[in-house]
């Protein structure tokens, strides 16, 4: 928990810890594990033209599909075999196939891209490259929209305490330069920048990109405020970035695709930070799908019946019920808090303080909206209080005096109203 | 599997910044006590009385009505001590016993537990109290009637009354020292306006209380009593005069930015101190009341929600229909 400032008139501001980058540079590589598991999105659906069977062997590296009719797939990052397939249910109960695979110790790679001789095209990434570690869904998607004029490539965390992005760009610059020169090729867009904390803009400007400056300060930057900044406008509240013809991919994304096309292995391990109970940071780097506890095992972080374990950084990161859960390709982070420090919301009412409102970076005014989503109000929500403004950057939850947890209010109702439009659409 | 461990799940934000509305009770008391303490030096054990009763009543109101509603008990929250604080400031010293159980009771279950609790109050609870209790019983706020009893060897007649019945030549009798260190008469913690300024500044500072209601108001009430005593020096008092008599400083800093209550956005905040701090000038020079606070926060209060409308637009519904 961190305390409010003693003076405060003015809005709240939440300024990132300054870090030590001597001792952050260096990444612990965490063993191959026994088990990895893989999300594919979408329903599980039992014996129906399923291509892959417990029992299959499995190599890393290797492309790999649940079924021919679905776009999906993933990536092993381990040689094995599968031990199963089962359904796992995400954020806002979001359907998942889980695949997990037992795995050996020793690497066999698949030569299927290796042997296509990969050159950077938009199809050979849309085919082999849609999961790259870091990747939030660039590349899957450069296809479903219209092509990009603008890339930002994110040289920033989203999330406080997470610093796997800047990392990168200190540590890969090489890396990340024929990483934007292959990101060209295969985009074809007319401008790529970088966005950087100040004291890693000389560094950034060496990877031949525009460098765009970013104060550390959240939430300047959540994707949407660093658009903001970068570029000078605003998202209209009904469009995505990739309608507008901009496109914002992950530093670690990018090396990653320099990686495959100069290795042509398509990169299998993902860094993390790993946030400890007393907010210490590590950098390890470990295979997508490792399970969280082996992670926090080779680290001897030990965690405790009743604390809290999320999935990316304390203001947006997603909780775990179980240590078992694998990290993912867009896992940035891993944070482990102390049971007693968890923050327990409450059933008041809003008192009207007016802190969210004056700490809401989209100038949403979330006493009303908080009002109308407590009363299952969705449509009511979005089309007079800008519910769909909402960046979900999580601070009016952090300065709520009340202790509502609204950021949850407001993704419940951004779901609910996505769910009302569908049921409307075939009717209008 | 009986040893599983297992973690707490819940929504981000994982960190929060450790306000709660208890601490936010606890300051404002805190705030409130050097005018608290004057009030308690200069009447003695019966002022004393009026606060504890007042105080005690209020939480007893509200955890009755915690009972009645099934809801879990709230008192620990400290709103209602605050409220029963302030009642008790704004009350003369002389308060009969009943009058303090029934303003308390107005003020907790009529002003603000009826509407749902804490934030659901349209109105300033105390205020509601105040008001109904002016209304009802005259004498119990005039406070020259309720303190003829006392001397303290400065002029006991309460400011605001002898400028309404004696236009500005009235001013002359107070010195302005005096005023801010409570040598006036007036309700329990409403005569040291220096320690309210004190608490005050504590709480805007802190950002418990919204400086843009605080100074605004304040400011609007000099404007307004200025050009008055502009139009005719001899019947309306100067400004200051105004600014440190009565319920203003109190009004300012402890009643005005109540939360539920009062606006939120920026320029909502200001038009709201601008406003009452006009109706409250306007009430004291020309309306029947002698002080005009109590019922200028009221009406404000109701405007309230309509001035919140004024808010800037939110992030990407500017470009919606261009």
């Amino acid at each position: 928990m961190i305390k409010r400032p003693f003076f405060s008139l003015g809005k709240s501001e939440l300024k990132y810890p300054v870090v030590d980058t001597q001792e952050q540079d260096v990444i612990r590589v965490i063993p191959i594990p026994d088990r990895v598991t893989f999300f594919l999105e979408g329903p599980y659906e039992e014996n129906k033209g399923l291509l892959l069977r417990p029992g299959g062997r499995i190599k890393t590296g290797q492309k790999l599909k649940i079924r021919e009719d679905k776009p999906c797939y993933f990536i092993s990052s381990v040689t094995g075999t599968i031990a199963g397939i089962s359904e796992y249910k995400g954020y806002l109960g979001k359907p998942y196939t889980a695949i997990s695979i037992d795995a050996v110790s020793e690497d066999q790679w698949d030569d299927k891209f290796k042997k296509d001789d990969p050159k950077p095209t938009l199809e050979t990434s849309l085919e082999f490259l849609g999961c790259l570690p870091g990747d939030t869904g660039f590349i899957a998607n450069l296809d479903t929209h219209s092509p990009l004029r603008a890339i930002i490539i994110n040289g920033v965390d989203k999330d406080i305490l997470v610093s796997t992005n800047q990392l990168i760009v200190q540590t890969e610059t090489d890396n990340l330069k024929t990483g934007i020169e292959y990101l060209g090729a295969v985009t074809g867009a007319d401008e790529i920048m970088i966005a950087v904390p100040p004291e890693l803009a000389s560094l950034a400007g060496e990877t031949g990109a525009d460098v765009k400056v970013i104060d550390l300060i959240y939430p300047n930057t959540v994707p949407e405020m660093m658009m903001k900044t970068v570029l000078g406008k605003t998202l209209p509240a009904d469009k995505t970035w990739g309608e507008i013809g901009v496109g914002l991919i992950n530093a670690e994304a990018v090396v990653a695709l320099s990686h495959a096309f100069t290795k042509k292995q398509i990169p299998v391990s993902k860094l993390l930070t790993v946030i400890n109970k007393d907010h210490t940071t590590v950098h390890v780097r470990a295979r997508v799908g490792t399970c969280v506890k082996q992670i926090l095992a080779d680290l001897d972080i030990e965690t405790n019946h009743g604390d809290q374990l999320v999935l990316g950084g304390p203001m947006t990161g997603h909780a775990l019920y179980s240590e078992d859960l694998p990290i993912l390709p867009e896992t940035d982070a891993i944070m482990v808090q102390d049971r007693d420090n968890i923050v327990l919301t409450s059933d008041c009412h809003c008192i009207n303080c007016g802190e969210c409102v004056r700490a809401c970076p989209a100038r949403i005014p979330v006493n009303m909206l908080i009002r109308v989503l407590e009363n299952g109000l969705y449509e009511e929500a979005a089309n007079e209080y800008d519910l769909l403004s909402c960046i979900e950057c999580g601070l009016c939850s952090f300065v709520c005096t009340a202790r509502i947890p609204i950021f949850h209010y407001i993704m419940l109702g951004k779901y609910e109203f996505t769910r009302i439009e569908t049921v409307e659409e075939p009717n209008a | 599997m009986p040893d599983q461990k297992l973690f707490v799940g819940s929504h981000a934000p994982y960190w929060h910044n450790g306000s709660s509305i208890s601490e936010k009770s606890y300051h404002t008391m805190l705030a409130a006590l050097p005018a608290v303490i004057l009030g308690i030096s200069q009447y003695g054990a019966t002022a004393l009385g009026v606060l504890a009763l007042s105080v005690s009543c209020a939480m007893i109101w509200e955890l009755i009505m915690n009972f009645a509603m099934k809801r879990p008990a709230s008192i620990g929250d400290g709103n209602a001590a605050v409220i029963g604080l302030l009642f008790a400031m704004l009350m003369p010293a002389t308060t009969p016993w009943w009058a303090v159980v029934v303003g308390t009771f107005v003020a907790v279950v009529i002003g603000k537990q009826i509407f749902g609790g804490i934030g659901c109050n349209p109105l300033n609870p105390t205020l509601v109290a105040i008001a109904i209790l002016m209304l009802s019983w005259k004498h119990l706020l005039d406070f020259n009637d309720a303190l003829v009893s006392y001397d303290f060897g400065f002029n006991m007649v309460y400011p605001l009354a002898a400028i309404k019945a004696f236009g500005a030549s009235a001013v002359s009798e107070y010195s302005r020292a005096g005023l801010l260190l409570g040598q006036q008469t007036g309700g329990i913690g409403t005569t040291f306006g220096l320690g309210l300024i004190i608490g005050g500044l504590y709480l805007m500072l802190r950002g418990h209380i919204r400086w843009e209601i605080s100074l605004s108001f304040l400011a609007s009430i000099f404007v307004t009593a200025l050009l008055f005593n502009l139009s005719d020096p001899d019947k309306y008092a100067n400004p200051v005069f105004h600014l440190l008599t009565g319920y203003t400083l109190i009004g300012a800093f402890f009643l005005a930015p109540e939360d539920s209550s009062s606006p939120v956005n920026f320029v909502p905040m200001l038009l709201y101190g601008v406003f009452a701090g006009i109706l409250t000038v306007l009430i004291r020079n020309i309306g029947a009341f002698v002080d005009g606070v109590v019922f200028a926060i009221l009406m404000m209060n109701v405007a309230n929600p309509l001035l919140d409308k004024i808010r800037p637009k939110a992030m990407g519904k500017g470009i919606k229909h261009a």
